[in-house]
């Protein structure tokens, strides 16, 4: 694979992170879409060769700088979750984009899920219904994000 | 080309391999603490992604500081030079007192009060993480800060600096479920701890006797104790107090009265080492050095509870 393509799947993913950090207000940041797991999977669907769980364990484990949480937590989140994508790519590629898009709302809820548990686990984390509101605008921005990255890969012709 | 047969380790495998680090390094990090310094150089190398993420928020406000109505601005104005006026002439009473307090303590012969270092910070982000109160502040070890310095805003503690990187640093806030402030009841000095609940308009106070006088809209300030927190500052106002006997401990519940959920500008101390009772006079000028090895130590010991 050329550089340029190494690049460009970075170049998406560092976009997503920053978009995981932007300040936003308090009234609305509860439902900020799980960008960086929305990228990771088209990524992992589109090219499971390039992009897998380890890729996906490395971005979770920046995610954790990021927001300054454990070390580790949403690395195992993320790499869960891009396992059971790489596990089923093939069947998930053929659904059409709303079938796809409540699949990664599944796994959104998942991926807050698992975050919650190791929060639950080590410290003592409360649940609230708000956690998972995420999975609602992730759901919203699958389709839009699913063909704005088609496009750019089709374009820059990257496999 | 796609390869037909894989290459390298099967999903199973990679998967296996990076829950293992990843539970290594949630060991390493939470319970064995072994990640304090690397912290700061990695918070220094994602530093530019959080400058980079912040630049629409500052766009807007510089929008919103520049496009700006003449008759705004002139009444603002006139504002600022009124309360100048109020605070002008407040400053002249605190001069005196201030005199008169400085010769009290003289008197009593107890170390007097030195003037605090401070310094002016801006916040970067806020974390989108629910389950921990942290924000990002744009001044790092090139500003001299080091990890547990107080932070303050205008009106109260907002919480302590927690990974130093070298432009950037993380404060976790008051209202953390890790954090904690020992504090005490400015109105008749019992002391209690505050702890962080995870709301950002609530802190908790456990093991608080029934027998207690603590009332709902009491004003509770540092105590000082820890070593923390300089002394005397404001933290939290008792919202509710409930002394019920079926439970063992009275509910005690207050809330910052640091604006946590708006902050934009805040302040950073350097307290003095206040000198301990039995630790020796400053005149003497060679043990000087061991005094502040001590009581480094000390501070080192005293983590545990902040």
């Amino acid at each position: 694979m050329p550089i340029r393509n190494i690049l460009i799947i970075m170049f998406t993913t560092v976009i997503a992170l920053i978009a995981s950090i932007m300040p936003l207000p308090l009234s609305i940041d509860a439902f900020r879409p799980d960008w960086v797991l929305v990228v990771l999977v088209y990524w992992c669907l589109a090219l499971p060769g390039r992009v897998n769980v380890i890729t996906a364990g490395f971005v979770g484990f920046l995610l954790d700088v990021l927001l300054g949480s454990i070390l580790g937590v949403h690395m195992m989140a993320m790499a869960m979750v891009v396992y059971i994508i790489a596990g089923n790519f093939q069947k998930i590629r053929n659904f059409s984009v709303w079938q796809q898009s409540l699949i990664v709302g599944v796994l959104s809820a998942l991926y807050h899920l698992i975050v919650f548990w190791m929060q639950r686990f080590l410290t003592d984390a409360v649940f609230l219904p708000s956690y998972l509101y995420p999975v609602i605008t992730t759901i919203v921005l699958w389709p839009w994000a699913f063909l704005l990255l088609r496009k750019v890969r089709r374009h820059f012709r990257i496999t | 080309m796609n390869p037909i047969f894989k290459h390298g380790p099967s999903p199973q495998h990679r998967l296996l391999l990076v829950l293992f680090c990843s539970i290594s390094l949630i060991f390493f990090d939470h319970k064995v603490n072994s990640f304090e310094n690397i912290r700061g150089y990695l918070q220094s190398m994602v530093s530019p992604l959080q400058y980079l993420a912040t630049t629409p928020k500052q766009i807007m406000t510089w929008a919103s500081e520049n496009i700006i109505t003449r008759r705004q601005l002139i009444s603002e104005n006139q504002q600022y030079k009124i309360s100048e006026l109020r605070f002008h002439q407040q400053l002249l009473a605190l001069e005196i007192i201030k005199k008169e307090n400085e010769r009290l303590r003289l008197l009593l012969a107890s170390p007097l009060r030195g003037e605090v270092k401070k310094m002016v910070a801006e916040i970067l982000s806020v974390d989108s993480d629910p389950y921990s109160h942290q924000v990002v502040i744009n001044r790092g070890s090139d500003d001299g800060l080091f990890e547990g310095q107080p932070v303050i805003d205008d009106e109260g503690i907002v919480g302590q600096v927690l990974h130093v990187g070298i432009n950037s640093s993380r404060v976790i806030l008051i209202t953390d479920v890790t954090h904690a402030v020992p504090v005490r009841v400015s109105r008749n000095g019992v002391r209690l701890v505050a702890s962080g609940t995870g709301q950002i308009d609530r802190l908790t106070h456990n093991f608080v006797q029934h027998s207690t006088d603590v009332r709902s809209g009491d004003l509770l300030v540092t105590s000082g104790l820890g070593d923390k927190y300089p002394e005397g500052y404001p933290v939290a106002r008792v919202t509710t107090v409930i002394q019920n006997d079926a439970n063992a401990f009275a509910l005690v519940q207050s809330e910052p009265v640091a604006k946590i959920d708006r902050l934009r500008y805040l302040l950073l101390l350097w307290p003095e080492k206040a000198p301990g009772i039995f630790a020796p006079s400053q005149k003497k000028a060679a043990p000087d050095k061991l005094v502040n090895k001590k009581s480094d130590n000390d501070t080192g010991i005293n983590n545990a509870d902040s």
